[in-house]
């Protein structure tokens, strides 16, 4: 195994097809004015995947789509819109796939209960390694 | 002549390799004597690949075209370092490093084993014989790095620009010294069982090794964050990629490893799961290079999307690792415990400890491997990222770490009710690191607000076994184990601070625009073309000040040619409470440049941590070292320890 | 250790193996499929990518006859060669609109004029928004739409002179 980001260039100069010769959406680069707004702006982008990226997400892409998605994310916060429904509204377009948080749906349910799961099933190992000194 | 050479030196190692495994079959079965030149095979088969890497290295320092490897991944016009370098940034070449690493650490085990029987010792040698005959094959047969190529090309395709930097000589080979010299863990757990003979010798006999692999892992996974961080451009240091997880595994089966191999040492106990450890650390060690080289996760880091190599990397995978836990599984009843040990004791502590780390493990594998098991079962496509790993491993991680400062303080058998005194001070400065983020910093996260309530209160606890006694008569492994948890808490406090106050500004700027991040004021001076040896580039002039005194930073972009791509080279200036992070993107039609901005106090202790972790290892290393050497000298005898 | 315990990784590991060899087996789908197969396309009204061509809005889309909805833009390589084919289709009579991605009036003309005009409308794009409200990840890419405004298909990439037989049949069945 190996840790050499061998396609990152790819994605880091051009998406897969050109590029366009157009500059990057208006909010894709720029930082909303209320700082609250951005933070919660910056929270949902760490979750949307990136559409064309090898495994990313949108907030550390510099591909186009992601600029794209990032200025769509800043314009329907700064708008009044919640984080949930926009990654709701993303959801539906692209299915669960494009968000790096597990949503709340039946399939994620064992990742969710997986670390409660882990730590019984490891104490119940451990149960008689642990105790009191046996007497006698 | 020289590929050539090379691979003649591999089928001759593959050769040994078989002759080796033979004879701890016959060995084992029928007599030991028989395996009286196993010694001198496992040398010679190590000197034999490292002949073949050598050659490799050779074909790439020379820019040898006719070498269809060199002609994929190098170029005359390349910097001699990344010449070099640059053969194991390809799969063949570092893969070849991979087995090289294999048959050497076989060698060594060879040469410098003292504490095991003979009869596990030629078990293991064996067994480290078979592993490597599979790899062996692997590149004999479906991915030979001497292919070569008629005719031979006038240039080659390039190194990717991203691997020309001097992470690349470091990072992979620290990370795979550690992850294959693991394999020596393996070996002698699977030697052992093979003998019957899990004792407290064998894991004496284990520790240097695991101690050695350990201490290389954590520098080469401490080094690929940071050249992850500075490389990006956009500040982060850790993604939960699928090749990171795969690399981090192997590390936290290594750690709690490290620590049963204690219990085992020092008790006779927990040889389950010291062996079970032993196994799977290395076992995810393969797992990583099947996934990476498979192309069935999807990557930034993964590198050819082969499902050919996969399919023989799983079949060895499956023989390995299924012939193992067979072992384990037909042996692990005659793995007698002994008496279960009281409440509050450090065999209890560590075995806490094990759970811990081996909970965190099995997310980090469930984690990864989950949308794939969805898809296979119901066909739908989920994502697994970030979000959902630091939910859950770091919690866990914060409680590990509390467990951590009270460890060390418990003693062998029983400990009553002293270490809570003890641990006043510490829970008293992690209160009032609690109060004080409180009153000050009212906003963060409760996460990273916990990250400093645990360090403060680590950083107390972690030297608690070195009061009250003399520091000088202390020994060395014990300071080791001060200073790796130390470097737990100073990692804790960095990533503790780069979550709670980074500040990010990201903006357009026109020459003679300011820009503000944290306490700085960036004002863009302009922006000049420039080139490099094998790229041409724009330069920004930024000058950033706080208070008096200004400094110049030079953040750039690269455009290469061979093969076309662009990179940000980000400018990054440290002080001594922090990073000020730049980077310029591309300009828009009116001629402004997308400029980004990090101010990230204190987050050189993330690496700073990683970096006393790995340190604690060496120290603990040499101590053990330093230690045998004195006992067999009998220096120590005659004084009357021992 | 009861022999449940010894034989647990054992049996984990073979869970694992046969999930991987099904990976191994059924090669990841990287393409982003739309998940708005089957319902109707969401409400949504472009500019008009040039002054003499009319543009693409979602009530266009639901006259009665399913239209071929083409995603491309002048600077995507693959368009060029798929133009050619969305002649083909159009002299069969498939209506066909565009909706131009991040593209200026200036290039897309030249691009037409290179490559020929398959377009009743085309629609400006200019900042993907359009491509992201209908679930799709890049160009070229082509939607089927029915006479009452349902999504029926989404073809990923190029379409090519073999898929074309293929897509008449979708169409057919859009009806």
């Amino acid at each position: 195994m190996n840790r050499l980001p061998f396609l990152l260039a790819i994605l880091l100069a051009q998406p897969l097809l050109a590029d366009s010769s157009l500059p990057p959406a208006y909010w894709a680069n720029r930082q909303l004015p209320d700082p609250r707004q951005e933070a919660k702006a910056e929270a949902l982008m760490a979750e949307v995947r990136c559409l064309v990226c090898q495994g990313q997400s949108i907030a550390d892409s510099d591909a186009e789509l992601a600029g794209d998605m990032r200025d769509l994310i800043r314009r329907r916060i700064a708008a009044g819109e919640k984080p949930s429904a926009i990654r709701g509204w993303l959801v539906q377009r692209y299915g669960t796939w494009i968000s790096y948080k597990p949503t709340d749906e039946p399939a994620a349910w064992p990742l969710w209960l997986a670390p409660f799961g882990l730590l019984l099933v490891g104490l119940w190992f451990v149960r008689r390694r642990i105790g009191q000194r046996r007497r006698g | 002549m020289i590929a050539e050479a090379g691979l003649a030196a591999l089928w001759l190692a593959a050769g040994l390799a078989a002759y080796q495994f033979l004879l701890m079959i016959l060995a084992l079965r029928s007599n030991l004597e028989v395996a009286r030149p196993m010694r001198a095979v496992a040398v010679v088969q190590g000197g034999l690949t490292l002949v073949a890497f050598a050659m490799l290295l050779l074909v790439f320092a020379r820019s040898d075209m006719s070498v269809a490897l060199v002609f994929e991944n190098s170029h005359s016009a390349k910097p001699f370092i990344y010449k070099v370098a640059g053969a194991w940034g390809n799969h063949e070449g570092s893969m070849l490093m991979w087995v090289t690493i294999l048959a050497v650490a076989g060698a060594f085990l060879a040469l410098f084993s003292r504490r095991t029987t003979e009869r596990t010792l030629i078990a293991g040698l064996g067994s480290q014989a078979v592993l490597a005959l599979g790899f062996y094959a692997f590149l004999l047969f479906a991915s030979n790095p001497f292919a070569r190529l008629f005719p031979a090309p006038m240039d080659g395709q390039g190194l990717n620009p991203l691997l020309q930097d001097p992470g690349l000589a470091f990072h992979p080979p620290t990370l795979y010294l550690g992850y294959v010299g693991l394999s020596v863990a393996f070996s002698l757990a699977v030697g052992a069982l093979l003998t019957g003979e899990v004792d407290s010798r064998l894991a004496r006999a284990m520790r240097p090794w695991v101690l050695g692999a350990w201490i290389l892992l954590t520098l080469g996974i401490t080094a690929g964050s940071y050249w992850a961080y500075y490389e990006l451009g956009w500040g982060g240091y850790w993604f939960w990629d699928p090749v990171e997880n795969a690399s981090l595994m192997p590390w936290l089966a290594a750690t709690a490893l490290l620590h049963s191999m204690n219990v085992l040492a020092a008790r006779g106990a927990l040889k389950a799961w010291t062996m079970m450890l032993a196994v799977i650390a290395f076992s995810m060690s393969m797992v990583g290079t099947f996934l990476v080289r498979s192309g069935i996760l999807t990557s930034v880091h993964a590198f050819a999307i082969d499902p050919q190599r996969g399919t023989f990397l799983l079949v060895l995978l499956a023989i390995y690792v299924g012939a193992a836990f067979t072992l384990f599984a037909l042996r692990g009843a005659s793995l007698k415990e002994g008496a279960p040990f009281e409440l509050v004791s450090r065999e209890s502590g560590l075995v806490v400890n094990n759970l811990i780390l081996s909970v965190i493990l099995g997310i980090v594998f469930l984690g990864t491997l989950y949308p794939l098991f969805v898809e296979a079962l119901s066909g739908e496509k989920l994502s697994v990222g970030a979000p959902y790993f630091n939910a859950v491993a770091g919690p866990l991680a914060l409680i590990l770490a509390v467990l951590v400062g009270v460890g060390p303080l418990l003693s062998w058998r029983s400990e009553r009710r002293l270490i809570f005194r003890q641990l006043r001070i510490p829970a008293l400065l992690g209160l009032s690191a609690l109060v004080i983020t409180m009153i000050l910093a009212p906003d963060i996260h409760i996460l990273p607000r916990l990250g400093f309530v645990v360090a403060a209160y680590l950083i107390a606890a972690a030297v608690l076994p070195l009061v009250g006694r003399n520091p000088l008569r202390a020994p060395l492994a014990t300071w080791g184990m001060v200073l790796a948890h130390l470097g737990i808490a100073v990692g804790l406090t960095g990533m503790a601070a780069n979550a709670a106050f980074s500040s990010e500004r990201l903006g357009i700027a026109k020459p003679g625009d300011t820009l503000s991040v944290g306490p700085w004021l960036v004002q863009l001076e302009g922006v000049t073309p420039t080139a490099g040896k094998n790229f041409t580039a724009v330069e920004a002039e930024l000058r950033a000040t706080r208070g008096e005194g200004a400094v110049i930073l030079n953040p750039q972009t690269h455009y290469y040619s061979d093969p076309p791509t662009e990179t940000n080279e980000s400018a990054i200036r440290t002080f001594w409470n922090g990073q000020l992070y730049t980077v310029i993107g591309k300009s828009d039609a009116s001629g402004g440049w997308q400029l980004r901005l990090w101010w990230k106090p204190f987050v050189t202790l993330i690496w700073a941590g990683g970096a006393l972790i790995a340190m604690g290892g060496a120290l603990a290393l040499l101590g053990r070292i330093w230690r045998r050497r004195r006992l067999s000298s009998g220096e120590w005898r005659r004084k009357g320890y021992a | 250790m009861s022999k449940a315990i010894r034989f647990a990784p054992l049996a984990l590991l073979l869970l694992v193996i046969v999930a991987l060899v099904w990976r191994l087996a059924t090669p990841v789908d990287t393409n982003v499929h739309s998940k708005l197969g089957g319902r109707p396309v969401p409400f949504f009204t472009l500019a008009a990518a040039l002054p003499t061509k009319p543009t693409v809005s979602s009530t266009d889309l639901a006259t009665g006859q399913p239209r071929l909805v083409n995603i491309f833009a002048s600077w995507c390589v693959p368009c060029v060669s798929e133009v050619k084919v969305l002649q083909g289709l159009k002299s069969r009579g498939v209506p066909i609109d565009g909706i131009d991605i991040r593209d200026r009036p200036a290039d897309l003309t030249d691009f037409l004029a290179r490559n020929g005009d398959p377009y009743e409308r085309i629609g400006s794009d200019p900042q993907s928004q359009l491509q992201i409200a209908l679930g799709s990840s890049g160009v070229p890419e082509s939607f089927i739409v029915d006479g009452k405004g349902i999504i029926r298909y989404q073809h990923i990439g190029a379409i090519e002179a073999s898929d074309v037989p293929m897509i008449l049949t979708k169409l057919e069945q859009a009806k």
